[in-house]
């Protein structure tokens, strides 16, 4: 498996192709529309990440490797589509790896944006989250 | 004088931000409803009062002193004239709307209102125009009553009629939605009220840029706007009142200016308007505000209103070519706002890819959550026109739009 650094990396290869914005958030769309839609049960207002624009749902599970795995929704497609990029950089990996991760790939590609205060669109808070998560579990894995 | 597009041209040469390029492609400004552009004079009278009036007013005695006062208080006269007021006393200047509302929920409060007394507001309301007298209601243990509306974004007179009683104190409506473009039948609103003896606010953030007002006709008892959205600068807003009803309220804040004397044991309070103007007041800013105002009677607020009226509904005739479209609000009596959905498009996602088509609109709710719970949607996504807009650009907004569409459909 990749590191987390090592699939930021090919995050920024992909999204390097484009040089028109439109073409960027093309692809971002589209792997907004490839995400996995999240189980209609975890659509519950403690998995709700309200933002004053759109809303993302989060949920995580430690599996036996002691590895989390999440799964991530939200109504907008463009943020879908930075959710299912967060995705792939975190899930699947262990709360040390979490917790110890440089998240530098949204900035690389342009992104921001998305991810400052104001823009409230819930992404920041899910990071946040993703991290809380990691927390969560590795205090209770001692 | 109607405008036609040489003058718009000519009117375009005096926003120097219009020139701007957003992502290498010309700005489209259609977020008029949350700030204005501000027009060369404005700039200019705000440096110029920098340079040459900059001094504290209405104490000094000095020459720059008294500059700065005639200055400040000839902003005053204008502000006066240009919402029809009895008096220039009548004229409070605050910070912006959201805060000349909560100055009324708080002085109005506490003279004139007790427990298990109302206060009526609309479903439309801004958050401005509905927090401070939850505020009020909260701490004087009132309740907050709400006129409901139709389908089409009207509000619901017959209903409103029945929410009035001996309990209401204050009605606080909003003149134009912020959201549906509706312009409110307030004329009416404040008659009936007035049978009542219910005293009227009326938050004219969103009507004075775009039709003409005047308090009198109107017999409103507040009236209450922003500069900034009236191509005035930001921080600087005002408070209309009768002055029977400004005499009879307490002071909101205390600090200099607003005192004629000061003593350990007891403090008397200024005359109007200086009563509710505690601390040094934005001299440079209300200056600036009178400037923009006279700007905007040069070109004429008949002529702004039937400009824009015209561009409103071009734009809502070429948005209509869109598959999808839902237009939200379709009152009779609209503003230059046009708030719409496509299918199940999230509005987030329209607003982001047409700001990178170089058009700027708002998206999301506005500030009136309980109006998005009513009409049962997240939000909208709302393009709001000036005077200085135009045809070409409603094109190349409504082209962008049917891209985005085909992009997220």
């Amino acid at each position: 498996m990749l590191s987390i650094n090592q699939v930021q990396d090919e995050i920024i290869e992909d999204f390097a192709q484009f040089d028109d914005w439109m073409d960027k958030y093309a692809l971002l769309i589209d792997l907004g529309n490839g995400l996995e839609p999240i189980n209609d049960q975890y659509k519950v207002p403690q998995n709700i990440i309200e933002g004053c624009q759109s809303r993302v749902w989060l949920t995580a599970e430690l599996d036996g490797e002691g590895k989390i795995t999440y799964k991530a929704e939200s109504d907008a497609i463009l943020v879908k589509g930075i959710v299912a990029l967060l995705l792939r950089v975190f899930s699947g990996r262990t709360p040390d790896e979490i917790l110890n991760a440089d998240l530098y790939f949204v900035e690389k590609i342009g992104l921001r944006e998305h991810l400052s205060p104001t823009r409230s669109n819930g992404l920041l808070a899910m990071i946040k989250q993703i991290k809380l998560y990691a927390l969560a579990y590795k205090s209770k894995m001692g | 004088m109607k405008l036609n597009s040489q003058i718009i041209q000519n009117i375009r040469a005096d926003f120097p931000i219009l020139e701007e390029k957003i992502y290498g492609k010309p700005l489209i400004y259609f977020d008029n409803g949350a700030t204005t552009q501000k027009p060369l004079c404005v700039l200019e009278k705000i440096e110029y009062a920098y340079k040459h009036l900059n001094a504290n007013i209405h104490r000094g005695v000095h020459y720059l002193s008294q500059k700065a006062t005639e200055a400040h208080e000839e902003a005053r006269s204008t502000i006066a004239g240009f919402l029809g007021a009895t008096k220039r006393e009548e004229i409070i200047f605050t910070r912006g709307t959201t805060e000349a509302i909560n100055l009324i929920a708080f002085s109005f409060g506490e003279a004139f209102c007790q427990e298990g007394d109302e206060i009526i507001v609309s479903v439309m309301e801004h958050h401005s125009n509905i927090v401070p007298w939850q505020m009020l209601c909260e701490r004087k243990k009132m309740q907050l009553r709400v006129v409901p509306m139709h389908e089409n974004g009207e509000l619901q007179i017959d209903a409103f009629r029945k929410l009035l009683n001996e309990k209401t104190k204050l009605v606080s409506v909003t003149h134009v939605s912020n959201v549906l473009g509706t312009v409110n039948p307030v004329d009416e609103m404040i008659r009936i009220s007035h049978e009542m003896n219910v005293p009227v606010l009326i938050d004219g953030a969103q009507a004075v840029p775009h039709i003409p007002v005047n308090v009198q006709e109107m017999d409103a008892d507040f009236y209450v706007f922003s500069g900034h959205k009236i191509y005035g600068p930001t921080g600087i807003g005002v408070l209309y009142g009768k002055e029977k009803w400004l005499n009879a309220l307490p002071p909101y804040q205390g600090g200099g200016e607003m005192i004629e004397k000061v003593s350990f044991e007891k403090t008397t309070y200024n005359v109007l308007p200086f009563k509710f103007e505690a601390g040094t007041p934005d001299y440079i800013g209300s200056t600036a505000l009178a400037e923009a105002l006279r700007y905007i009677n040069n070109i004429g607020l008949e002529n702004i209103a039937a400009y824009e009226h015209e561009l409103t509904a071009y734009a809502t005739e070429q948005l209509s070519t869109i598959d999808g479209i839902r237009f939200i609000g379709t009152a009779a009596e609209k503003s230059a706002v046009i708030s719409f959905l496509v299918g199940s498009i999230h509005p987030y996602d329209i607003g982001m890819l047409l700001d990178k088509l170089g058009i700027a609109v708002r998206t999301g709710h506005h500030c009136a959550q309980p109006l998005m719970d009513s009409l049962d949607i997240p939000g909208t996504v709302r393009a709001s026109f000036s005077f200085y807009n135009t045809k070409e650009e409603i094109d190349v907004f409504v082209a962008a739009l049917k891209r985005v569409v085909g992009m997220l459909s």
